[in-house]
């Protein structure tokens, strides 16, 4: 097993917390016509982060950096979880006992299932316990 | 090396005593022979008998650029015409123009200033120097040339413009030392490295003496690894002259000649006296000028006076670097703040750039300062907690520099203004 091919590139976006920030990170990737899949925002006094799963991560992060983002890529990992009672506890168990931490993390639902984004301390570490224990996981190809 | 060891190394209570002199004679001089130093002294109730010690100079009035621009163009001056071999003019940037008259003994003044100066940098007989500062009615062209040509250096007049020129005589006449502007002379960098020059390895030049705009100490540092050679600081303003005081080779502040000038350095604010070591304004007295004498002239630069023995052994105080300009001071919350000092804190912060805008408003009764500043790309992490301990980094290191807390906001590379000649980073709200 190759754990790069778990290795997803999430974008993370540096936004001033004004008005018109995330309709401007939008209207760029959709004219570039690329699809997001999930995104989340961080928010703090003044500033926000905002990260983004999208289908053509590289086109995604040139477009945003030309029209003046400061973007940068982030390692992050997709766990499918099932979208039933419990199935965020089965992968958080893992991590937990695995004494990974989670950095941050947001989900999805979609068609098939639920999906966890995870951003984790030690990724490696982490696909290498996930996959072991059945968790399955999302490789990065699925999201291009 | 020293121009003149007996004066620049005579001892601190001896060159005090000097001063004093010098300055009492200035002020009966004034008071009998000049309507407007007679009127101005009247108004503020002092007679040159107060005048007791050194101490007592601080009952005599100021004087403003305004009293140069009101008495256009030569209302002011102690000389006649037919005394006069010089004018200089200063552009008229912030409203009319400022004329300067000089004596002989006036150029001899300026001239000797400058010879002990860029002896102190180490040059002497045997130089080459290309003066490329603009010759004309501006004092930098013509003073440094003066100044050079007395202590025996070869002067090379190339004035300011045409750099592959400049770059190609510096080669062919084997020049050892330049003086222009910092920001001139790393445009020469820059048009050398296209020529194919290297000015370390193709050229002589050992010694830069820069001055007439501010620089930084980082611009020094990078300008003498660059071309491998030592830049020095020099200091004036045609209201004294014109390029007057430089540092020495410990390059630890410029050295303002005691028997020329009395220096002090005052609270904008409230015109007192500050203590050596204080930042401040730069206020000066030009002791034997003939033509155009300063009593108390409000320079507007905010520096420190440093009184301790220097370790080129020269007895006469230091200023440091000019750290920016009155007309610039914020006042928050009672405390003078400069936005110098903000630029200067900012590039010692790996995290952020050097772009950044000052914010300025009341809340409440109270005054806040804020500082937007752009990050450097390179320091973005997609983690909350890291940009807020960039910020709290930033926030920390300005209050310890400036000793008011301010607020700080992060912004993206390129987000914030950019300016063209004088930047305008300061907002200030409190005037609306």
């Amino acid at each position: 097993m190759e754990t790069d091919d778990y290795i997803i590139k999430q974008i993370s976006v540096f936004s001033e917390n004004k008005p018109g920030r995330l309709a401007a990170i939008a209207k760029a990737l959709q004219d570039e016509k690329i699809n997001i899949f999930a995104f989340s925002i961080a928010e703090a006094k003044g500033f926000g982060v905002v990260r983004l799963l999208v289908d053509k991560p590289e086109p995604a992060l040139k477009k945003l950096a030309d029209i003046g983002f400061m973007v940068s890529f982030t390692d992050v990992i997709a766990v499918r979880m099932k979208d039933e009672p419990g199935g965020l506890f089965d992968i958080a168990k893992i991590l937990g006992e695995s004494e990974i931490n989670i950095e941050y993390s947001y989900a999805y639902s979609g068609k098939e299932a639920a999906v966890l984004i995870l951003r984790v301390d030690r990724i490696k570490e982490a696909i290498e316990k996930m996959t072991g224990r059945g968790a399955d996981l999302l490789k990065a190809e699925m999201f291009l | 090396m020293k121009w003149d060891p007996r004066i620049e190394e005579m001892p601190a209570e001896q060159l005090a005593e000097l001063q004093y002199k010098r300055m009492k004679t200035l002020v009966y001089r004034l008071y009998s022979f000049s309507d407007f130093y007679h009127r101005r002294m009247k108004e503020n109730r002092v007679h040159p008998d107060d005048i007791r010690s050194l101490d007592d100079v601080t009952k005599l009035p100021f004087m403003y650029k305004s009293d140069l621009r009101d008495n256009y163009p030569d209302k002011i001056f102690t000389a006649s015409q037919d005394e006069l071999v010089r004018y200089h003019v200063s552009s008229g940037t912030t409203g009319k123009p400022t004329v300067v008259g000089y004596t002989q003994n006036d150029l001899e003044l300026w001239t000797t200033s400058l010879a002990r100066g860029l002896t102190a940098c180490g040059l002497g007989r045997g130089d080459v120097m290309q003066v490329s500062y603009g010759y004309g009615l501006f004092t930098g062209g013509l003073g440094l040339h003066y100044g050079a040509e007395r202590i025996g250096a070869t002067v090379v007049p190339t004035s300011v413009g045409n750099t592959e020129r400049q770059i190609e005589l510096m080669q062919d006449l084997r020049v050892t030392a330049i003086a222009c502007t910092p920001s001139y002379m790393v445009h020469m960098g820059e048009v050398a490295e296209k020529m194919g020059v290297s000015i370390e390895k193709d050229t002589n030049l050992k010694t830069a003496v820069l001055g007439a705009e501010p620089w930084s100490e980082q611009m020094r540092t990078h300008i003498q690894n660059e071309m491998g050679i030592r830049a020095y600081n020099i200091f004036g303003t045609s209201e004294i002259s014109g390029p007057m005081f430089c540092d020495c080779a410990e390059q630890n502040g410029i050295h303002i000649w005691g028997d020329m000038a009395y220096t002090e350095i005052i609270d904008p604010e409230t015109g007192e006296q500050l203590q050596p070591g204080e930042k401040g304004e730069l206020v000066m007295t030009i002791l034997q000028k003939e033509a155009l004498p300063m009593i108390r002239y409000r320079i507007g630069d905010i520096t420190s006076l440093d009184t301790s023995l220097c370790a080129c052994g020269r007895t006469h105080p230091r200023i440091d670097r000019l750290q920016g300009r009155v007309d610039d001071m914020l006042i928050i919350r009672g405390i003078n703040v400069f936005p110098s000092q903000v630029e200067h804190a900012l590039l010692g912060i790996p995290e952020v750039s050097g772009h950044f805008m000052i914010i300025v408003d009341k809340k409440g009764a109270l005054d806040e300062m804020l500082v937007q500043v752009e990050m450097n790309p390179g320091a973005f992490s997609d983690k909350v907690q890291d940009i807020m301990e960039i910020r709290t980094k930033v926030s920390h290191i300005l209050r310890n520099s400036l000793n008011i807390s301010v607020g700080v906001e992060l912004a993206a590379p390129g987000t914030l203004p950019r300016f063209e000649g004088k930047a305008k980073r300061v907002i200030d709200r409190r005037l609306n």
